[in-house]
């Protein structure tokens, strides 16, 4: 059952969110995630949705924050300078503990950087981006199909926690076209929303959705409610994909469409008489430390392959903590990895430890 | 006995924290007397600005969302566009709407949004103490203008209602003052009319309403009340500038 269909990957996320249950996106042109907002612009009110395209990214995650105060699903996208716009947001969002769902389609930086993908936007996404102590859950999709489960799970897992969660794409991810099986119906999971401030019907005292707290023993209870929570959710909510472990001698960690590259660097380097094998993290918060435990003692060495200078490879030697080596290869500025590029460095890399 | 005089329901019973002689105490009345007069207190969701009205989500009964500075109308359009139904209204100083939050003030006001805008001109940062904001008159002495505001390197104040009354989405655009009863009396009607546009769908509204802060403006409650009418009504000049004519 099913419908298998052939869609580009930023439509997928679109059409997603809608089977979602999510039926407000606001949202800002920039290219390479401008498709979504095509998609919504045309389904939305076929839906009964609400499309609105917003006078700028800082007006548009304020619109979200609007609609996630009344307890409604919503989606906004963008990609990596536009992000950096709607951080403000982010922040008070994470503050006012509101659940919302957000794209970001990197591409090359720093400042206007260039279109081509990149994944050079993982600290601003793990590590908080706005200001104080916060984290988003970020969800980084490696094919279309997990594209589209990832997005509704987004929905889910945001409701679930009241946080935002981030689609942690790239260009080649929302620019490609797969084929993609969507279900007959989605699981929305429903949470007690009576937080929300949609008007009390004199029927209950005024909900108030604020971040601000200007005592600071009152903030800290707060700021310890949120790490709580994030302990709860780094317990829960880990994902990641092991494939070709079992008698890896170097462990490839990879998330995204880069992890797709390095399965075909495992191809190529078994054809050359090289085991190895590739952790990918689906969530990269909550970064997966339970599957390096899984696999720790299987490897000479992990190589960790991003398009960014090395962001997640720090991740990689804190899971790690010295027990294993750890080396980075990347390529940044919207250049994208070869297989022969990887396969190098893994022979240098076998050269030092064999 | 018979009541004839109350403190309104959509205002929460705490002693708010405003200066003595601050305008906004009785723009708040005006507002919860609007609410309760229209009898909405139950659908309305009022969003909380920067400045010194920030915790006015502890003030009013009705739901409230507290907004970044200068967000308050994006904040508003996205519960209006969720919840159409319902009254949603922004409570907006001058550093908030008409210097930060610019942006979101014009394009809210050119959709059309079908928001209520109560904004607080009082020629000053309250909040921060007493800097320059972009409707500070000429020669007005700030903590960031202590010498006066000279036009040579500050450029000139802004006059908000008229510069969205240029614009098609407005429905209704009125500037009030507070300085004595007559005017309270005035804006009390301008307030309600905009809620009123509001029920009736007619679009954006917003009531500008020229307010006092003695303490960063140096004087007492009584010299600030004259400063309204003598020196911000000849500059700020008072009436309707959208939808004089509308019915509702």
């Amino acid at each position: 059952m099913g419908q298998k269909l052939l869609m580009k990957g930023n439509e997928v996320i679109a059409e997603a969110a809608i089977r979602a249950g999510c039926r407000h996106y606001f949202g800002y042109p920039i290219t390479p995630q401008t498709e979504l907002m095509h998609y919504m612009a045309k389904r939305m009110p076929a839906v009964g949705g609400v499309f609105l395209q917003a006078e700028s990214e800082v007006a548009a995650i304020n619109m979200v924050y609007g609609a996630a105060s009344t307890g409604h699903r919503v989606l906004t996208s963008s990609s990596s300078p536009g992000i950096s716009l709607k951080q403000e947001g982010i922040s008070y969002i994470a503050g006012a503990q509101l659940p919302a769902v957000i794209v970001n389609i990197m591409r090359g930086g720093p400042g206007l950087g260039g279109i081509q993908p990149s994944q050079s936007d993982y600290f601003q996404a793990t590590k908080g981006g706005g200001h104080g102590d916060y984290h988003m859950v970020v969800l980084a999709p490696a094919s279309i199909q997990e594209l589209y489960e990832l997005t509704v799970d987004a929905f889910n897992i945001s409701d679930r926690y009241r946080v935002m969660t981030m689609i942690l794409g790239d260009g080649v991810l929302g620019q490609m076209m797969e084929v993609v099986d969507f279900r007959d119906e989605e699981i929305i999971e429903t949470y007690d929303k009576s937080w929300a401030a949609n008007g009390h019907g004199n029927k209950r005292e005024h909900n108030m959705i604020t971040s601000i707290h200007l005592d600071p023993a009152v903030l800290e209870q707060w700021n310890i409610g949120f790490q709580n929570k994030y302990k709860l959710i780094s317990q829960n909510e880990q994902r990641y994909e092991l494939f070709n472990c079992d008698d890896a001698e170097i462990i490839l960690v990879a998330y995204g469409s880069v992890a797709r590259i390095c399965k075909g660097v495992i191809k190529e380097a078994a054809a050359q008489g090289i085991k190895l094998g590739l952790l990918r993290p689906i969530t990269l918060f909550p970064f997966p430390a339970e599957a390096f435990e899984k696999v720790l003692n299987i490897p000479k060495a992990f190589l960790t392959v991003e398009m960014s200078s090395g962001q997640m490879v720090e991740d990689v030697r804190l899971t790690i903590e010295g027990r294993k080596p750890v080396y980075f290869t990347g390529r940044m500025g919207g250049m994208i990895p070869t297989v022969n590029d990887i396969i190098s460095k893994v022979k240098e890399i076998k050269e030092k430890h064999d | 006995m018979e009541v004839v005089f109350k403190a309104p329901h959509a205002l929460v019973d705490v002693p708010m924290h405003y200066c003595p002689g601050c305008t906004h105490g009785i723009a708040h009345r005006l507002v919860a007397e609007a609410i309760d007069e229209l009898d909405i207190e139950g659908k309305t969701i009022g969003v909380s600005p920067v400045g010194c009205a920030y915790n006015n989500y502890l003030y009013f009964n009705c739901d409230m969302v507290q907004a970044a500075h200068g967000r308050a109308p994006a904040v508003a359009t996205g519960i209006k566009r969720s919840l159409p139904d319902n009254i949603v209204f922004t409570y907006q100083g001058d550093g908030d709407l008409a210097a930060i939050g610019t942006a979101e003030i014009v394009h809210a006001a050119t959709r059309g949004e079908n928001i209520t805008v109560v904004f607080i001109n009082n020629t000053i940062y309250g909040m921060t103490s007493g800097q320059m904001a972009p409707t500070t008159l000429l020669g007005q002495m700030t903590t960031t203008t202590p010498f006066g505001r000279d036009p040579k390197v500050n450029g000139f104040p802004i006059r908000i209602s008229e510069m969205l009354a240029t614009l098609e989405g407005p429905a209704y655009i009125e500037r009030v003052s507070l300085h004595d009863v007559r005017h309270i009396r005035k804006a009390k009607e301008a307030v309600k009319k905009a809620f009123k546009v509001q029920l009736a769908r007619k679009g954006f509204s917003l009531v500008e309403v020229l307010s006092t802060c003695p303490t960063n403006w140096g004087l007492n409650p009584v010299e600030a009340l004259k400063r309204v009418e003598k020196e911000m009504i000849p500059h700020y000049p008072l009436g309707v500038f959208v939808g004089a004519d509308l019915e509702v």
